[in-house]
């Protein structure tokens, strides 16, 4: 652990806290910075199409793949019988998840057989050949159908929610619906797999969990770890999708090089890529609220019903954040959280930016508006009213004490900035007037915790060495999608040495410089891995410092590395002088830094620990105007307010908010997942699933980040993770649109299940003119 | 006859002798070329990550268009300079475009960020001077991030958009359009044998001639369909014939009465005929697809491929246009709603092609509305897409009423009940609404799908109609659309 006082002050900061541009930008704007479909192929590489059976559920009974292997340029085809290790793809290796299903079929798409050709466009042919025999089964698609769970049911319980809804002066129950949610990232699954002299294999993986996937194709190929090297150098995308569910395609990429021999690549057409991989979890929300003439809630009852698809994959964490959410920012006295996770017959459902925490925030969000329309109060008083505050008031439904929180005065400034109040009372004057359009408008707050709730995933690790000539290498565990990763953890090591930017070598994340890593999620990308190369910094600098004393005589608080410089008291010399000095002299200028992160522990069986390490806050105000007529929708004006303890680079962290804010808008208004009743996604490409597009953004769209004097744990340089909790500030959109339905009835809850699309709007729109509860 | 493509590239002119008539100009760039700047994200036209930007001379200059390399013939560029993101860079300069974009911070993941330069470079060189959030919002609706939010490549665009205009192309534009020129040739071009070929015959009489003798050819405009047959469908396309180079086929001429358009006219072309028609056409026009697909996309094309969701045909129904066919050397001119018999069957004989439309302008005493329906705003495809011309007299009594609808049959289709109900009752009769509105009900038994339920689609189906009736009542769009501007911009045209 690196003690607190080891981060320079604010003034003497040269490259942390400075907004860089990402590293690669350059190349990311002139077509140079390669994703792996861009790695020039080694000569003979083959390729990779996957096939899947016709049916949802069932059982095939007969694959005829005669005219699939006789198909022009194909060179093999294979089949689960020709997995020589575990034909499983299951993060936990729990065997629910063939790599290629046997004759079982658990849902549309699930690949049963590959096809390695020569090309690419005869792969994919090729696998259209295939020839089916099947007894189809009635699948169970959704939750309301579903029976059977992944895993079993788990609660929080707090006091006796059921005496404390009976003893609530007010009460109601009701039920709506939450929709899934598409990552997709531009640069679909895709992996290359080369194999190596002695049977081993190389894999350049597009995955956020580079260890997972060697563990895998090592399990796969019946290899020991050591055999199987995963690297990955950027990927184009991921936002969770490819935490978990990028192995399978790792995997057969690896199978098909084991059997040809060749390097074979695996790039998945869009299509078949939404068809197959898991998305976001969908939920029905049931629950009970007793409250006070204050709005204060007295109890809380909520199940959770989670469509998990057919197998476990990382459900078990994914809705456990759901329920570590269910609060948002507000205390419920006596409560109960249950979570059901049911399986379908549809793709397994997996991480998503948010990973389960969004779900129950838009529950707890909705309770609020459902509080204030009852009571006629301004939805912002009743949250308020509910806020984590002393006086006992303070302990979150699984018992970890909220000590840090920002939202009283971060949520009183942003109703400032944004002019709330005025804005409310003119808008309320605006709808009297007008009869089709009407506004609405909503300011959420966001809590989200930090740190992996499965304990063991909260270490990392880096690799820097100091070359002779002043150059430092850098390399960790953590990978780059997007969000500046890489950039963030350099400037970290840049301002350990004193060096520009440009000293420090940005490379590819692999697993045989940094083993047994954890998948770069929750997150946690920066805390941990930030913390990991500075331990290794702190280590190289120390032997330095060490050989300083003892060659110069010049005491370690006497020498700064800075301005490419090393000072010695009064005299300065280069990086690399100095480093070739300690090379002469024997010193070792490469260290392995490790980082476990502090404090945290959390006893899932007995639901008691502090899970999280810290809470990151936000807050946004939105502004809405609905067409009554159509259920169309616009978004008018966006406010964020957002806490990232003090940034280490504010562009990069503006970034993160506005994209994070834009991709969750899209999850609850224009991106609709639609299973036809046969259990086939119907949305499988952008011509049909509508993520955002630039005219969906408001001119005005404001994002400020939260000034404080940085995060109360001893993170890295006072920062805090900001890669998901931006995802749920839109959260205000959704319930800014419930608020301009709400107008045409006032005293009644708009019933707006999400995405709030224009049928689903209209449908609210009918409801709540025939005043639905 | 001419047996090789040719396109400039770089400079330098390019001639490929064998081709496949399916290859797509994305998989030369990027497996044959080897220049991986240029993604694929979806292969269907709709992320914009493989945009690139296609030169040809307009009115003696070299003109830049965006288009989406993954669904556009090799054999379409023929004749055509091609740029990818890897050719803006000066050396290590940067494009201003490309500059701004690392200054503004737009790009995250970088996946989708060479479509976006490409995008935007299109825009830097067709407009001068200072461009609105509007344009930039218009130029990059094709271009999918899934990243940043947007803001950041709007701030991009809108700073490198502030100022002159001056890059390599802008340069070597008198120089690259002596190139393209001297490439510009009265050939018919030919790529193939009798049994799998790109052909693009270059005139209308050898374009009939080659469609009788291979009738089972299909035949591609702009191939915003077609590519998709190839790249997701996976059919195999012997035969494909582009009507790229049949000089005249993509003219629009204006009457005064009537616009004549021609079957090869893309969206980008006719769409300013349209909005000089009505602003609503205009925004319809450009809510079409994105600006990569109203680029190569035609009218012609999306009458003729009979989706009982395009956008143009309601429209077209609407202002009682018509259209021609041609098989051989005989022509035959019908009303665009008689070529729609049924689902995936149109009025149109083995052999027969559509060479345009005509489109009859508006009268003083007709007022037209259409609306378009859609999850996002955007570049989507419409749940419902309803268009609405009403013939008025002095006395605001309807004379006669069109009534047209997309998304709510097999086929695009007027609503005949509805527009009996209304003929001849006045504009605020509420009895006649009311009658049209249950009239409509019985027009249609739209299906239930992915965009829309059957239920919303004849709810928002009568939405439509009781709109178009408010506003040609004289209600203001600013108090029944979410963007009404129509009264501004009708002040503006006039």
């Amino acid at each position: 652990m690196p003690p607190n006082d080891v981060f320079l002050p604010d003034s003497e900061l040269a490259v942390v806290r400075k907004s860089l541009p990402h590293d690669s930008a350059p190349r990311h704007v002139t077509g140079t910075a390669a994703y792996i479909d861009d790695i020039r192929e080694p000569a003979g590489t083959l390729h990779v199409a996957p096939g899947y059976a016709p049916i949802t559920a069932g059982r095939i009974t007969a694959l005829d793949l005669e005219a699939v292997r006789s198909s022009p340029g194909v060179v093999a085809v294979m089949t689960a019988g020709d997995i020589p290790g575990a034909n499983d793809i299951s993060p936990k290796l729990v065997g629910d998840d063939p790599a290629l299903a046997g004759d079982v079929i658990r849902f549309h798409g699930q690949v049963v057989f590959i096809v390695v050709a020569e090309t690419r466009d005869q792969a994919r042919r090729a696998a259209k050949k295939a020839k089916f025999a099947t007894i189809a089964e009635t699948p169970v698609i959704d939750v309301d159908q579903a029976t059977e769970t992944v895993l079993p049911d788990y609660a929080f319980l707090r006091g006796d929610p059921e005496t404390g809804l009976a003893a609530s002066p007010y009460r109601f129950s009701d039920s709506f619906r939450i929709g899934g949610q598409e990552h997709f990232y531009l640069e679909g699954q895709i992996s290359l797999a080369i194999p190596g002299e002695a049977g081993e294999m190389f894999v350049h993986a597009s995955t956020q969990h580079p260890s997972e996937v060697q563990h895998l194709v090592a399990h796969a190929l019946h290899l020991p770890t050591s055999a199987v090297t995963v690297e990955i150098r950027r990927m184009g995308g991921a936002f969770g999708g490819k935490e978990s569910q990028a192995s399978q395609w790792a995997v057969l990429a690896a199978l098909a090089a084991w059997k040809t021999k060749a390097p074979c690549k695996l790039r998945l057409d869009r299509d078949d890529d939404m068809i197959m991989t898991g998305k976001r979890h969908d939920f029905r929300v049931d629950y009970r609220a007793g409250y006070d003439d204050d709005g204060v809630l007295h109890a809380v009852d909520v199940a959770f019903n989670a469509r998990c698809g057919h197998s476990e994959d990382l459900s078990m964490g994914v809705v456990d954040r759901t329920m570590f959410h269910a609060d948002n920012s507000y205390f419920y006295p006596e409560v109960r959280v249950l979570a059901r996770r049911f399986r379908t017959n549809t793709c397994s459902n997996t991480a998503f930016r948010g990973f389960g925490g969004p779900q129950g925030m838009v529950f707890a969000e909705r309770m609020m508006d459902q509080i204030a329309y009852r009571l006629g109060k301004d939805p912002l008083d009743v949250r308020k009213a509910n806020f984590y505050r002393g006086g006992g008031r303070d302990r979150t439904p699984f018992g970890q004490q909220v000590t840090d929180n920002l939202l009283p005065e971060l949520v009183g400034e942003l109703e400032i900035t944004s002019d709330y109040r005025a804005r409310r009372a003119e808008i309320a004057a605006w709808n009297e007037k007008s009869r089709i359009l009407k506004r609405g408008l909503a300011l959420t707050p966001v809590k989200f915790g930090i740190s992996f709730t499965l304990m063991p995933l909260n270490q990392a690790g880096a690799l820097v060495h100091l070359y002779r000539d002043g150059s430092v290498h850098l390399n960790h565990g953590g990978t780059e999608m997007g969000q500046g990763l890489f950039l963030k953890v350099a400037q970290v090591v840049a301002e350990e040495f004193g060096v520009d930017m440009g000293k420090v070598a940005i490379t590819a994340t692999r697993t045989d410089k940094v083993p047994n890593t954890s998948p770069t999620a929750a997150s946690s990308g920066t805390d941990l891995n930030a913390m990991a190369a500075l331990a290794a910094c702190t280590e190289i600098k120390g032997r330095l410092l060490t050989f300083i004393d003892q060659k110069w005589r010049v005491r370690r608080d006497q020498v700064k590395f800075r301005d490419n410089r090393v000072f010695l008291g009064n005299q300065s010399i280069s990086l690399a002088e100095l480093a070739e000095a300690a090379y002469a002299e024997r010193i070792q200028l490469s260290s392995a830094g490790y980082y476990k992160t502090p404090v945290i522990a959390w006893n899932r069986d007995k639901a008691e620990g502090r899970p999280f390490y810290y809470f990151a806050y936000g807050a946004s105000c939105s502004e809405v105007t609905i067409d009554t007529m159509t259920g169309e929708m616009k978004v008018d004006r966006v406010d964020v307010l957002h806490d990232v303890g003090k940034s280490l680079n504010p562009a990069i962290d503006i970034g993160q908010i506005e994209g994070g804010f834009v991709q969750g808008m899209g999850w609850l208004t224009t991106e609709e997942l639609v299973w036809d009743g046969q259990g086939r996604l119907r949305t499988h490409a952008p011509s049909t699933y509508k993520i955002p597009t630039a005219s969906d953004i408001p001119e005005h769209f404001k994002v400020d980040l939260f000034q404080s004097d940085g995060a109360r744990e001893n993170t890295i340089y006072r920062s805090k993770a900001v890669g998901e909790p931006p995802l749920m500030l839109p959260i205000s959109v959704f319930c800014a649109i419930a608020n301009a339905i709400a107008s045409l009835n006032p005293g009644v809850t708009p019933p707006l299940d999400a995405p709030a699309t224009p049928e689903a709007i209209m449908k609210a729109v009918r409801g709540i003119r025939a005043g639905a509860p | 006859m001419r047996e090789t493509i040719r396109f400039v590239r770089r400079g330098q002119i390019v001639e490929i002798a064998n081709i496949d008539p399916m290859t797509m100009l994305l998989d030369h760039l990027r497996l044959s070329e080897g220049a991986t700047g240029t993604k694929e994200g979806c292969g269907e036209g709709d992320c914009g990550a493989c945009t690139v930007a296609i030169g040809r001379v307009r009115n003696g200059k070299v003109a830049y268009e965006a288009v989406n390399a993954c669904i556009q013939l090799l054999g379409m560029v023929d004749g055509a300079e091609i740029v990818a993101v890897e050719d803006l860079a000066d050396g290590e300069v940067l494009h201003p475009i490309q500059q701004a974009m690392v200054e503004k911070h737009a790009s995250q993941c970088g996946f989708c960020t060479p479509g976006f330069v490409m995008s935007l470079f299109s825009l830097y060189h067709s407009t001068e001077g200072p461009v609105t959030r509007g344009e930039v919002n218009d130029c990059i609706a094709g271009n999918l991030c899934r990243c940043t939010g947007y803001r950041p490549i709007v701030e991009a665009a809108l700073s490198a958009l502030e100022g002159a205009r001056s890059d390599k192309f802008r340069a070597g534009n008198a120089d690259t359009a002596g190139i393209l020129e001297f490439l510009a040739d009265d050939r018919d071009l030919f790529i193939g044998d009798e049994e799998r070929f790109f052909a693009a015959p270059a005139s209308i009489d050898g374009l009939a001639a080659l469609y009788a003798q291979h009738p089972t050819a299909v035949i591609v405009a702009g191939a915003t369909d077609v590519g998709l047959w190839i790249t997701k469908q996976l059919r195999d396309l012997p035969k494909i014939i582009h009507l790229g180079r049949v000089p005249g086929l993509d003219r629009i001429e204006d009457t005064g009465r009537e616009l004549l358009i021609g079957a090869a006219a893309t969206y980008a072309q006719v769409e300013p005929y349209m909005r000089s028609i009505d602003p609503d056409l205009g925004e319809l026009f450009r809510r079409i697809g994105s600006k990569q697909v109203r680029a190569s996309g035609t009218v012609g094309g999306n009458v003729a491929n009979g989706s009982p969701i395009g956008d143009t045909p309601p429209a077209l129904i609407a202002l009682g246009a018509s259209m021609e066919l041609q098989r051989g050397e005989r022509s035959r001119v019908l009303p665009v709603e008689d070529f729609y018999i049924d689902y995936g069957k149109q009025n149109r004989a083995s052999g027969e092609f559509v060479t345009g439309l005509m489109v009859p302008r508006l009268r003083p005493d007709q007022h037209f509305r259409c609306y378009k329906v859609t999850k996002r705003f955007d570049q989507d495809i419409s749940a419902v897409m309803g268009a609405f011309r009403f013939t008025l007299d002095e006395d605001g009594v309807i004379r006669e009423v069109r009534i047209a609808y997309g998304g709510m049959a097999g086929i695009p289709k007027r609503a005949k009940g509805a527009e009996a109900a209304l003929n001849g009752a006045g504009i605020r009769d509420s009895q006649a609404w009311s009658a049209a509105f249950a009239a409509l009900r019985a027009d249609f038994s739209p299906l239930d799908d992915h965009r829309a339920s059957a239920h919303y689609r004849a709810e928002t189906a009568h939405a439509l109609l009781g709109k178009a009736l408010l506003e040609v009542a004289g209600t203001s769009t600013r108090r029944t659309r979410l963007v009404g501007q129509r009264e501004d911009l009708v002040h503006a045209a006039e």
